[in-house]
């Protein structure tokens, strides 16, 4: 890595002062994704600033039906949190199926939400339940955040504080991680808010997540996998590599969709029976 | 340059080494504890796994400011004086190991997962194992080691 400076931001206040000051600073939280990047010489920060213990951004509660955590609220927190599994259990099982036990325990949901990689896992469940992005200066829908491949709404010198997801009616996280590198090749997050609505969002398979909306239209007539039967993915401009052809993706990207949906029911049976 | 403070195997130490100092060079180079061994570089192998602050942590993919303050334990810290850490013992005695490079990461990596799961199934060994590869392929009696240290430490 070239050089930088470090520093151990201890407010909110004090990172904006840093940011402010240094045009080419980034922030640092678990860094599974930037220290790699850095060594790859694919980002030269002049500096770090090390937001993981500012306690602004930890936490996690419900209240008036919404779930809140703090952004720098590491996987295995989220994955382990009994508030989270009574709340929304799938956004608990997305969690614990991120990267390795290693990365999950540094890895933050703020960091991968800023870093909006194609084939993060996170910015699914933050797009499909229709969560707020709050940030040091703004709130911002998901619908707005996240804008295709490592982009997103967030302007220079500005931080993410907290994730609020609205408590869905149901909620399910289905994907196909890649064999070698556990990355989603399709992951399909599914909720239903009320009667009606269905949210599904689609990550791995294209340029950044996106929502099915076709799906959701079927889906909220009849919540069930075979309402997806009928309908595919566009292709046009998915992802297409060595591992998987646009088609592929796409045809991926629905099977995880009827998978998410039959778990929807299956956790929806269990609870009714009082089970876990 | 950056004064780190930080426990290393129980031991207080002190250094002043460069901000874009990985903990694994902290580790190998200042505190010459070479038993975390640096494989792949880019946090896929896990070699260089060891517990901060008591979670397993690819030491490679962390600064050395970030672990300032913390509690590190090493693959040199597992064992008792004479007396190997149980996963150590499983691991010699299922012959869970070929070259060996692999080897302490995979006990740091195990001793920590059957910290939250002392009682693994099969597939949750498999994803417990997730962040660590063993090039010779030696699996097989990686997993047996996991099930005999995780019998071994429920005593």
């Amino acid at each position: 890595m070239r050089t930088f400076s470090y520093v151990k931001a201890t407010s909110l206040k004090q990172v904006g002062e840093l940011l402010a000051a240094n045009a080419d600073a980034k922030l640092l939280a678990g860094g599974m994704t930037l220290i790699p990047t850095m060594k790859a010489r694919l980002a030269q920060p002049s500096h770090l600033i090390d937001i993981a213990g500012i306690a602004e951004l930890s936490g996690i509660e419900v209240k008036d039906g919404k779930l809140t955590i703090g952004a720098a609220t590491k996987h295995v927190e989220v994955a382990k949190s009994a508030v989270v599994k009574k709340a929304i259990p799938a956004l608990a099982y997305l969690a614990s199926h991120i990267g390795d036990p290693q990365v999950r325990n540094r890895g933050t949901i703020g960091g991968s939400l800023a870093n909006n990689d194609p084939a993060a896992d996170y910015p699914s469940a933050a797009l499909s339940l229709n969560a707020t992005i709050v940030t040091s200066k703004r709130e911002i829908a998901a619908d707005d955040f996240f804008q295709g491949m490592f982009t997103t709404a967030l302007e220079a010198g500005e931080v993410v504080v907290k994730i609020v997801f609205p408590v869905p009616a149901k909620a399910a996280y289905e994907k196909f991680p890649h064999p070698a590198s556990g990355y989603a090749m399709a992951g399909s997050f599914v909720s239903q808010h009320g009667k009606n609505v269905v949210r599904v969002a689609i990550t791995g398979a294209g340029p950044g997540v996106f929502r099915w909306k076709d799906a959701e239209a079927a889906l909220g007539k009849k919540l069930a996998a075979a309402s997806v039967e009928g309908l595919s993915v566009d292709a046009t401009d998915l992802n297409e590599d060595m591992h998987g052809t646009k088609e592929y993706r796409a045809n991926l990207a629905k099977v995880m969709t009827k998978r998410a949906v039959a778990k929807l029911a299956v956790t929806a049976a269990a609870s009714k029976s009082g089970g876990k | 340059m950056a004064k780190i403070e930080l426990k290393i195997n129980g031991k207080q130490h002190s250094f002043d080494v460069e901000d874009r100092t990985l903990l694994v060079n902290l580790i190998r180079d200042h505190a010459q504890l070479t038993g975390t061994h640096v494989g792949c570089d880019t946090s896929q192998c896990g070699a260089c796994t060891v517990h901060m602050n008591g979670a397993a942590v690819k030491s490679c993919t962390v600064l050395a400011g970030q672990a300032n303050g913390a509690d590190i334990t090493t693959i040199e810290g597992m064992a008792k004086g004479d007396k190997l850490h149980p996963v150590q013992q499983a691991f010699t005695e299922c012959h869970a190991l070929q070259c060996g490079f692999c080897t302490p990461g995979m006990i740091m990596a195990v001793s920590g997962f059957l910290k939250d799961n002392p009682k693994p199934t099969d597939e949750e060994i498999y994803r417990g194992l997730e962040g660590n590869l063993c090039r010779c392929t030696g699996y097989i009696n990686i997993v047996k080691a996991v099930k005999q240290a995780a019998v071994a430490m429920s005593k």
